[in-house]
């Protein structure tokens, strides 16, 4: 006598061309989401480094009083502000650093003509830094003319960029998610279309819907969680080749990278694996009411 | 559920519930959609422990009758009980309690392609919750009893018609359901597989199913010498021994 198989056979049909498609679509939809999550992390990373940078600078453009040259009324503002608490340093700009910087504007014309602004460079105590207003009101004090610029209009355009970032990153996680339930939903559909004659075989001999709902579930959960780990592992690795392409700080000032960012990969199979859950229990049990 | 009766159930509840007929038509019309009825004032009733034939001709409404019975289609009218429950009453998430007391033959057989034949047969006691550890050995024993012993492993395309035949009856029979209806169970097999397949039931039969057969295999109803429901543009008569409803 044969003996029966040791395991029983899957009680849904295979269709391996339709599970490869869906398996495709759900890798994508996954990596882009991982791709998105890791670009968010980094493009957070960048704006929190540009605001410390930003928060921990103020400028004074120093106006030399009449008798008095631009360079020792800019020395005699540095050694005012060097003072005022909150400020861990402030130094005149020398006059050819002040022009270095006038020269990605100005190209190679000779310089020594032109009014160059006289500039001191104020660094904050990080901790607590002192405000504009601060500053504004110690050179009043010590009859400095001075037009203080403490870079709050630079900070507001980096927080609403960063802002902008983190929204467009929520409004692309639910497009995604939104995406891969119906695309899920859908190949459920068709699925049970397919495997109709099986469904109304298993809900004659006596299965509840639940029990046929789980099959289901069951079946996509785990082709999603797959998928998923393919799309991510796919993420994972394009974001370290740019992290290794891009020197050591990754795609550098613009996009720094951290290993750990790599992470933001992880929770992504289990999520695509939820929403397949759901997707398919939904889309079952409502199909199943056809069903006498 | 209906069938859980409790174990300190007294004698007298558990004799009531025996005599109860297992199925019993009142009046049932039925119609597909808007067409005209194919059932009209049907009334029977099946006793436990019976065994009827359900005969007439092709377009009759044997198979519709037998829909009814086993949950795959609703009365337009008429009451249809089983097992005591009016089955319009019952909610939809007990149905497949119902569906577990009643074993069924399909016409067509309905097996599942992409599966062995072992696995067809164990079908309905995985669908019930069972584990392939407590009914591996239960279900080999009846695939030799019905003669496919050799077969655990194939699948039913490969299989010849007596034989899918044979697989869809034990498939019916693995949960020792107390009705079992088989619609033209002998369709596809000589005279003498019918006469085997005749002696298969009347076994069951004997073990306490309630059977009902739907067949227009005049030589077999004869020779199983069964009383006989007999169905005719859908209105049923009955002949010889059936029980008046
Ligand atoms: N699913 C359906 N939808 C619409 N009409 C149907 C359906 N099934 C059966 N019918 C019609 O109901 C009538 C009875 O059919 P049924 O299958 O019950 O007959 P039967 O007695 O089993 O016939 P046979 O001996 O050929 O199997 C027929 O006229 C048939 O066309
Ligand atoms: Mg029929």
């Amino acid at each position: 006598m044969s003996q029966p198989p040791l395991r029983p056979g899957s009680l849904l049909p295979r269709n391996r061309s339709r599970d490869f498609a869906l398996h495709f679509v759900v890798a994508v939809l996954c990596f882009l989401a991982c791709l998105a999550a890791v670009g968010a992390l980094a493009a957070d990373r960048a704006a929190q480094g540009w605001s410390r940078d930003i928060r921990g600078e103020a400028t004074v453009q120093v106006i030399p009083r009449s008798g008095e040259t631009g360079a020792s009324a800019a020395a005699r503002a540095a050694e005012v502000l060097a003072g005022v608490r909150g400020v861990s340093e402030a130094a005149a700009l020398e006059r050819d650093k002040a022009e270095a910087l006038l020269r990605p504007w100005l190209g190679d014309a000779p310089l020594d003509d032109l009014p160059v602004p006289h500039l001191v460079a104020v660094r904050l105590d990080p901790a607590h830094p002192a405000s504009g207003a601060d500053l504004r009101r110690a050179l009043t004090a010590a009859g400095v003319d001075g037009i203080v610029d403490d870079h709050d209009r630079w900070l507001e355009g980096v927080e609403q960029a960063a802002t902008g970032v983190r929204a467009a990153v929520i409004a692309l996680f639910l497009l995604m998610t939104a995406a891969a339930g119906a695309v899920i939903a859908f190949a459920t559909r068709t699925g049970m279309a397919a495997a109709h004659d099986v469904v109304e075989v298993l809900h004659l001999t006596g299965a509840r819907d639940d029990f046929i709902a789980g099959l289901f579930q069951v079946r996509y959960a785990r082709l999603a969680a797959v998928s998923g780990l393919w799309g991510a592992g796919a993420a994972a690795a394009v974001a370290a080749l740019v992290k290794v392409l891009g020197g050591g700080d990754g795609l550098t000032p613009a996009l720094p990278l951290a290993w750990s960012d790599l992470l933001a990969v992880s929770p992504w199979p289990l999520v695509a694996a939820t929403v397949a859950v759901v997707a398919a229990r939904l889309t079952t049990m409502r199909l199943l009411r056809e069903f006498e | 559920m209906p069938r859980k009766a409790a174990p300190s159930a007294s004698q007298a509840a558990r004799k009531a519930a025996t005599t109860e007929p297992v199925v019993r038509f009142e009046t049932v019309g039925m119609r597909y959609g808007r067409a005209p009825e194919v059932l009209k004032d049907v009334r029977f009733t099946l006793s436990p422990g019976s065994f009827h034939f359900l005969t007439g001709p092709s377009g009759a409404g044997k198979s519709s009758l037998l829909k009814l019975i086993y949950l795959a289609a609703q009365p337009s009218r008429g009451r249809v009980e089983l097992f005591g429950h009016d089955v319009q009453a019952v909610p939809r998430q007990d149905q497949p309690f119902l569906r577990r007391r009643i074993g069924v033959v399909f016409q067509e057989f309905r097996l599942l392609d992409h599966l062995t034949a072992f696995d067809n047969v164990a079908l309905p006691l995985r669908v019930a919750g069972q584990k392939p550890a407590a009914y591996r050995e239960d279900v080999r024993e009846l695939l030799s009893w019905v003669g496919l012993g050799q077969k655990l492993n194939a699948m039913p395309p490969a299989l010849s018609g007596g034989e899918k035949q044979r697989l869809a009856i034990a498939r019916a029979v693995v949960n020792r359901p107390e009705l079992l209806i088989a619609d033209e169970p002998t369709g596809n097999v000589d005279h003498e597989m019918a006469l085997r397949i005749l002696k298969l039931f009347i076994e069951l039969n004997r073990l306490g199913t309630t059977v009902l057969i739907a067949s227009h295999d005049r030589e077999l109803v004869e020779a199983s010498g069964m009383p006989v429901l007999k169905l005719n543009e859908g209105k049923l008569t009955r002949q010889r021994g059936a029980d008046a409803a």
